[in-house]
């Protein structure tokens, strides 16, 4: 398991928030867009931003953000293992 | 062979793998021993390089292999038994790290059982994932070529020694050489599921297959030699290559086997090791590249497929095609923007496959009758089993009577035919257009001018692409989806990119200016251009018993009646005047507000930002009100109106627009003379130490911001002055004011001062020692000695002047030159990346595999075709038309290209100083 941070990433403003989504969340997500678990973005359980939601391999991460065009975009990544380099 | 399957067949799947010896061997025609290719008489020798058996290239003979003439015979390879063996050049990468990651003496793998085990069973894992295993391989390698010399093999106790690689394909052993044989040997030695760690599928490559024993000679058909004029001979640069291999691989055989001195042979063996290089890759580092004799490198054969000109990106990914014309392009505002003019002669080499039925029999019968010359003729007849017969004036007749439903014929490019129309760069998806055929004399492709933005044309000279669809299906496509018409709105901006440029420009504002009357006869003469048919309106005047109509009014009968609109134009300098009232000329004193009412031009210019392309206000409201189809019509009208008024009136210019009264040009001196004495004061100031320094800056910083800010303001004073005597009759000032062409900056510099001349933003300060040229005292920091350019552009320029000028005007140039190099390759790479995505009818953005790029395109879902300048909707609009009272548009923040342009040049080059990049297209090799 990678090691977490001593600060929480997620504080700051220019970090977009992270949520790990529940089964029937994901199952819901996934009839929406008719879509597998591995057509999702991906996000590695390295990056800071799973790392500070303790993330693991398998999860789905709810990333909601600020957007020009829309305002608040919402984005879907399925969580991988990051290969150790 | 003889019967080539012509059904089409589905790829299942591609191996890539080495090539053995005993492969080389059983898919050889013949074995090469002899460098000669044709005898004293020109017939081709045994076993030579030019041997029949390996296929032929001369119509009319049969190949001694498969017996297929020309065309069908694919060739067949040969081989040369190689002396000696010799180290493959593309392989050398995995050579060394095969080398470095054995064993020198058992070949197994530097690494115990269990950690070979696991790279296994790590290796089946990511198979099963459908990971990339390559990724694993390269991580495999990397951690076992290291470290390893000097360390007992675990499996036979050998001490490992360092293996250094010398370019080209020399491997030496602390120093010792070993020779391709050591190297074959040792590569024997490794095992086959070890080697596939490593990178090397066991079913399709042995490790030893890298170094050569055998060679395969291509087929003569892809090295086919050309008889030049004069009855001599030319051959390939792969053949001239190959004999260099086989000559010197005869030597060496020779020497061997008499028993020559160890180091001749050595010679010879390294002198086989680069022919044999330079004919798989004569660009391969640490060799000079093979040479003709003319001193041309030897293209060989990984030339033929790498790069811009190889074989992918020439004849793979793109084909040169059929149906296609290619001729200068010139204008004609008369045809529409949909129209495409071509050339008769042209038109009888385009054709288009005609199905012949019932129904259009007769028709088809006609073009047939007239035959390839007459204009609407045909070229081919094509019987329903297949068989092309060509249309001649002689059976002409014959052929016509003999069509029967069921026939096809190739009749000739007519009127109404949809055609694609390109204009390179392709930039972006309006540079290739759909438009209707229209066949007309003289021998250019004539587009509207409109149309000329979004294919970035113009006509000094421009040639342009033409293609002629072929099927029902593609002209229905083409017709729906690439008309003209359909691209009036760009994606880039969310406003139209089809609109009025220069003199349509210059048209509408000599229309429209203020209260300008037109008789009655000239009122129809100018809207007959138009070919307006309806009814004139009431006459805004009648004096004399003669009607009058203003200008205004013409241009109104244009527009449709529920167009209403309200902004001020480029014309109006002001930010708060009201409309200019007609009665008692009160109001913009520019005529600069626009207003329709209800499809009434009551006020204001018709300029750039109305009818003009990337801002049409004009074309932007009326497209989204009624369509493509409409606008197309308002635009084709628009044009000839305007043009036909501008002919009407006449417009020209001529240097003797920029003359100014002696008073006001003895005022811009005056005023360039006391900023010279200002300059001379700052000067003084800094060499006595009384120039206080700007915050943030050294006290040359401040002494150079100093004089440039007082420069500018004598050229900008300068050009103000001159302006003043520059009044909107003069139609220099009418093109600067309505956006035609030109800028009022340009006509300053013309009639009043050219101003400062700047290279990387700064004064001139380059050239000899302390000075910018001979002529000045070293450490001269005036004006003159610095790049300021005093005369205007129409009294010429001093010599010092005109060559800081050229030093500025360079600049200009080169940046020009590295921003299109360095854009282009920029779009190239986002354009390999992203080719294949595209936006379901969800509003995701997927790759071809179905994975989501993007939740919702651009994250609002929003066309920027359908956008208001970007912005999803129009509010102010909306609201007015809710109201019913026409609010003014919000101004428009403007995209002035060159501005960008300018700015981002600074950006790059202040990073590029920070960086320390030389040249940013050296990261090019990234590809």
């Amino acid at each position: 398991m990678p090691k977490p941070f001593k600060f929480d990433v997620l504080k700051h403003e220019f970090v977009p928030r992270h949520e790990i989504m529940s089964e029937e969340e994901v199952e819901e997500l996934q009839e929406e867009y008719d879509i597998s678990k591995e057509q999702l973005p991906r996000i590695l359980n390295t990056d800071p931003g799973a790392l500070s939601v303790r993330a693991r391999p398998g999860d789905v991460l709810r990333i909601t953000r600020k957007s020009d065009t829309a305002g608040q975009a919402t984005a879907y990544r399925l969580c991988v293992e990051a290969s150790d380099a | 062979m003889r019967n080539v399957a012509s059904t089409p067949k589905k790829i299942g799947d591609i191996q890539f793998g080495l090539l053995g010896p005993q492969e080389i061997r059983s898919m050889s025609a013949t074995k090469i021993i002899t460098a000669d290719t044709y005898d004293d008489d020109g017939f081709p020798i045994e076993m030579g390089l030019m041997d029949p058996r390996l296929g032929v290239i001369e119509p009319g003979l049969r190949c001694k292999t498969c017996g297929n003439t020309v065309g069908d015979c694919p060739g067949h390879f040969g081989h040369i038994d190689l002396a000696m063996p010799v180290i493959h050049v593309g392989y050398n990468w995995m050579i060394r790290n095969i080398l470095r990651s054995t064993c020198r003496n058992c070949g197994r793998m530097l690494a115990t059982d269990s950690e070979i085990e696991d790279y296994h069973a790590t290796m089946e894992e990511w198979r099963t994932q459908n990971r990339d295993v390559w990724e694993l391989i390269k991580k495999t390698i990397k951690k076992e070529t290291r470290g390893k010399s000097g360390h007992e093999c675990v499996h036979c106790g050998e001490i490992q020694k360092k293996v250094e690689f010398d370019k080209p394909s020399t491997y030496r052993e602390e120093g010792h050489k070993l020779t391709p044989v050591d190297i074959r040997e040792w590569l024997e030695r490794v095992r086959p599921e070890e080697a596939e760690l490593l990178g090397l599928n066991p079913d399709v490559a042995k490790p030893e297959w890298m170094v050569l024993t055998v060679m395969p000679v291509p087929p003569v058909t892809m090295r086919p030699s050309i008889t030049l004029e004069s009855g001599e001979r030319s051959e390939d640069d792969l053949t001239h290559k190959l004999v260099d291999v086989l000559r010197i691989n005869q030597r060496l055989q020779e020497n061997r086997d008499a028993g020559a001195p160890q180091l001749i042979v050595e010679d010879l063996w390294e002198l086989l090791q680069y022919h044999i290089t330079t004919c798989i890759d004569n660009e391969s580092s640490g060799i000079p590249p093979a040479r003709h004799r003319s001193g041309r490198p030897l293209k060989t054969l990984s030339q033929r497929l790498k790069g811009k000109e190889g074989r992918f990106r020439q004849n793979l990914s793109g084909k040169r095609v059929n149906f296609s014309a290619r001729t200068v392009i010139s204008p004609d505002p008369n045809i529409s923007i949909n129209d495409v003019g071509v050339p008769e002669a042209s038109a009888l080499e385009l054709t288009v496959p005609l199905n012949v039925t019932p129904y259009n029999i007769d028709v088809a019968r006609e073009f047939v009758k007239n035959g390839p010359k007459e204009h609407p003729g045909a070229n081919y007849v094509v019987r329903p089993d297949g068989r092309r017969l060509k249309v001649t004036e002689l059976n002409a007749e014959n052929l016509a009577l003999r069509l029967e439903p069921g026939y096809t014929i190739e009749r000739h490019l007519v009127d109404g035919d949809i055609v694609l129309f390109n204009r390179q760069p392709s930039l972006h998806r309006m540079s290739i257009m759909a438009h209707e055929v229209r066949v007309m004399p003289a021998k250019t492709f004539r587009i509207n001018l409109s149309v000329c933005p979004p294919y970035n044309a113009d006509f000094d000279g421009d040639e342009m692409n033409l293609h002629v669809l072929q099927s029902e299906e593609a002209r229905a496509e083409a017709k729906i989806l690439m008309r003209v018409q359909e691209h009036i709105l760009s994606p880039r901006f969310g406003g139209p990119i089809v609109g009025g440029i220069h003199d349509e420009v210059s048209g509408g504002f000599v229309l429209t200016h203020k209260h300008k009357h037109y008789a009655k006869k000239e009122a129809l003469d100018i809207l007959s251009r138009a070919r307006f048919q309806s009814e004139l309106p009431e006459p805004d005047k009648v004096e004399d018993g003669t009607e009058y109509f203003t200008g205004k009014q013409i241009f109104s009968l244009l527009l449709p009646s529920d167009l209403n609109l309200k902004y001020r134009s480029e014309i109006c300098p002001h930010k708060d005047c009201d409309p200019w009232d007609p009665e008692t000329g009160e109001g913009c004193e520019f005529d600069g507000y626009v207003v329709v009412e209800d499809g009434e031009l009551v006020a204001g210019t018709i300029d750039e930002k109305s009818i003009g392309a990337f801002q049409g206000e004009f074309i932007n409201r009326i497209i989204r009100r009624h369509g493509a189809s409409f606008t197309r019509e308002f635009i084709d009208r628009m044009t000839r109106l305007v043009l036909g008024a501008i002919m009407h009136d006449g417009f020209s210019t001529a240097i003797d627009d920029e003359d100014i009264p002696a008073q006001a040009q003895q005022q811009i001196d005056d005023n360039v003379q006391e900023a010279r004495d200002n300059v001379e004061d700052l000067i003084r100031q800094f060499e006595e130490g009384e120039l206080e320094q700007m915050p943030g800056r050294g006290l040359e910083e401040t002494l150079e911001l100093k004089i440039m800010q007082e420069l500018g303001e004598a050229r900008d004073q300068a050009g103000k002055i001159a302006g003043e005597h520059l009044g909107m009759e003069n139609p220099s000032v009418i093109m600067a004011r309505s956006g035609a062409r030109g800028s009022m900056l340009n006509l300053s510099q013309m009639a009043g001062v050219v101003g400062q001349q700047a290279v990387r933003g700064e004064r001139i300060t380059r050239g000899y020692e302390d000075r910018t040229l001979s002529h000045f005292e070293r450490g001269d920091l005036g004006a003159d000695a610095k790049g300021f350019v005093e005369s205007s552009y129409k009294d010429g320029l001093s010599p010092t002047e005109f060559f800081f000028h050229s030093m500025g005007g360079r600049e200009g140039l080169v940046d020009t030159a590295v921003r299109t190099a360095r854009s282009g390759y920029m779009q190239r790479r986002l354009i390999n990346a992203l080719e294949d995505l595209r936006v379901e009818y969800d509003g995701t953005v997927r790759n071809t595999v179905g994975t989501v790029i993007q939740f919702m395109y651009g994250e609002d879902g929003i066309d920027p075709t359908k956008s208001h300048r970007g912005k999803p909707v129009n509010v102010t609009q909306i609201v007015s038309d809710v109201v019913g009272e026409t609010a003014e548009d919000e101004p428009v923040e403007q995209v002035d290209e060159d501005a960008y342009d300018s700015q981002d040049a600074e950006l790059m080059r202040s990073l590029q100083d920070e960086m320390d990049i030389q040249n940013p297209d050296d990261f090019e090799g990234a590809e």
